[in-house]
């Protein structure tokens, strides 16, 4: 039930996420200053909270190294 | 970046399971994913097949559906009944048998094309209550903290509108203190010893970690706050045998490109401007001081269990199923007779079947189906 979805903010009076090419009207009042582009975890209509892309691509890089033979952790910071 | 497919790797994932796997160099080890959410995707992207054997994985208390007692299912099937009342709910608790014997139906499923209506958000509730004013709407209000603070945004919506026909069936609870409760179930942790938790990754986003810090601080038990994506629950895995093997005890956040220490501060202040919290009663586990959340008394009109005043009916459990030794993470569904004959999840007998989150669930659905 505590499912999310990542959307893409696309339109914001009203506001209008959009995932894969499917829209829908979205809250945004449980956060403050969102602008259209920003990607939010939507679930049961309301955004949650927004996703951060950098720290995302720090996650994923540290995936790959902790996937591949010698991993090197240093300087990451989850 | 779409947040997704990035996340389910197959590739990745088989180096990340391997690698925990040299972590666990031979040695076993029992930890928990608290959410149903978690619980659903390891078996839905195969992860118990990549993950070695000598790592135990238990299913918590985390799928709301799991967790409604009985009693609260009668409510509402009665509410149901009630002349002029239409019930708003979310799709998950329409199986959910309830106790209700004789002539009336006893699931809210048999009811869903009369006045039970399934919605995908409290906003559609509200919209209902407002082209219905001569009806009277009552949401049920099931779930954690990712679900409590949508149901008080529409609470202050509907305050602000002044909308006298909205109301909602409270059972909200919050992970934290049920958590404190799995630790401190003696009987339970003799039985099964509990190294670690994955902590739920929505729950946190809205409460952040610091209310788990007394896991880690009183009872030195790691936590790993992870995301719900397959590469999240096995970095979340990594990072968490990871504190085990070392020793240590923290509260770490693997699901940081949205969850942050300090949760949302603005679903929070909702939360607590329209709930206060309450002792709750968990199906399986008994009454969790204060587990969950009720209306505060500026809110009481919105309550629906005051204004109808609906009795709520002893709580009877199934004969047989053992959802609560699964939800206080003592045993796995073989474990129980009735798995796969007489429950089933066309024909489920306990709550954990009912649910897709529920442990017997997604154990059924995936047992044949990953191998
Ligand atoms: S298999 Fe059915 S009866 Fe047994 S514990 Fe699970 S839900 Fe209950």
């Amino acid at each position: 039930m505590c499912l999310g979805v990542p959307m893409k903010v696309v339109e914001l009076d009203p506001p209008v996420g959009e995932l894969g090419g499917l829209r829908c009207k979205i809250n945004l009042s449980l956060l403050d200053s969102v602008s259209v582009g920003d990607y939010v975890i939507v679930h049961a209509g309301y955004a949650i909270e927004r996703l951060d892309e950098k720290v995302a691509r720090k996650t994923l890089q540290f995936m790959s190294t902790l996937s591949s033979p010698t991993p090197d952790t240093t300087g990451f910071k989850p | 970046m779409r947040y997704m497919t990035e996340f389910r790797d197959k590739e990745l994932a088989r180096g990340m399971a391997q690698r925990i796997s040299s972590l666990l160099n031979g040695r076993y080890y029992t930890i928990m994913e608290v959410c149903g959410t978690h619980t659903m995707n390891i078996f839905r992207y195969g992860l118990k097949e990549i993950l070695p054997a000598n790592l135990r994985l238990l299913s918590g208390p985390g799928c709301p559906v799991c967790v409604t007692p009985t009693s609260y299912i009668d409510q509402a099937i009665t509410l149901a009944h009630v002349p002029g009342v239409i019930i708003c709910t979310f799709g998950d608790m329409l199986k959910v048998p309830g106790s209700i014997t004789g002539d009336t139906a006893n699931s809210l499923e048999r009811l869903v094309l009369g006045n039970v209506k399934v919605v995908y958000s409290t906003a559609d509730a509200l919209s209902m209550a407002e082209a219905n004013p001569d009806k009277k709407v009552v949401f049920l209000g099931v779930g954690f903290e990712t679900t409590a603070p949508t149901i008080a945004a529409s609470v202050l919506e509907a305050d602000r509108k002044g909308l006298g026909n909205y109301f909602v069936l409270c059972a909200h609870k919050t992970m934290p203190q049920v958590m404190r409760s799995l630790v401190e179930d003696v009987g339970a942790r003799r039985a099964v010893p509990l190294q670690g938790f994955i902590c739920p990754a929505h729950v946190s986003t809205i409460i952040g970690s610091r209310p788990y810090e007394f896991l880690a601080g009183e009872f030195g038990i790691p936590c790993v706050i992870a995301g719900f994506e397959p590469l999240d629950i096995l970095h979340g895995i990594h990072l968490l045998l990871g504190q085990i093997v070392r020793g240590e005890a923290r509260v770490e956040i693997q699901y940081s490109r949205v969850a942050r220490p300090e949760g949302n501060p603005r679903a929070q202040a909702v939360i607590k401007e329209v709930f206060e919290p309450c002792d709750a009663e968990w199906r399986g586990i008994g009454v969790v001081p204060m587990s969950g959340l009720g209306l505060r008394s500026r809110y009481r009109r919105f309550d629906a269990a005051l204004h109808f005043s609906v009795p709520a009916p002893k709580t009877r459990e199934p004969k047989g199923c053992l959802c609560g030794d699964m939800l206080r993470g003592v045993k796995t569904p073989p474990d129980c007779p009735l798995f796969g004959g007489t429950c089933t999840p066309s024909h489920p007998v306990g709550p954990c079947m009912v649910s897709s989150e529920g442990t017997c669930a997604a154990w059924f659905k995936y047992q044949g189906e990953n191998k």
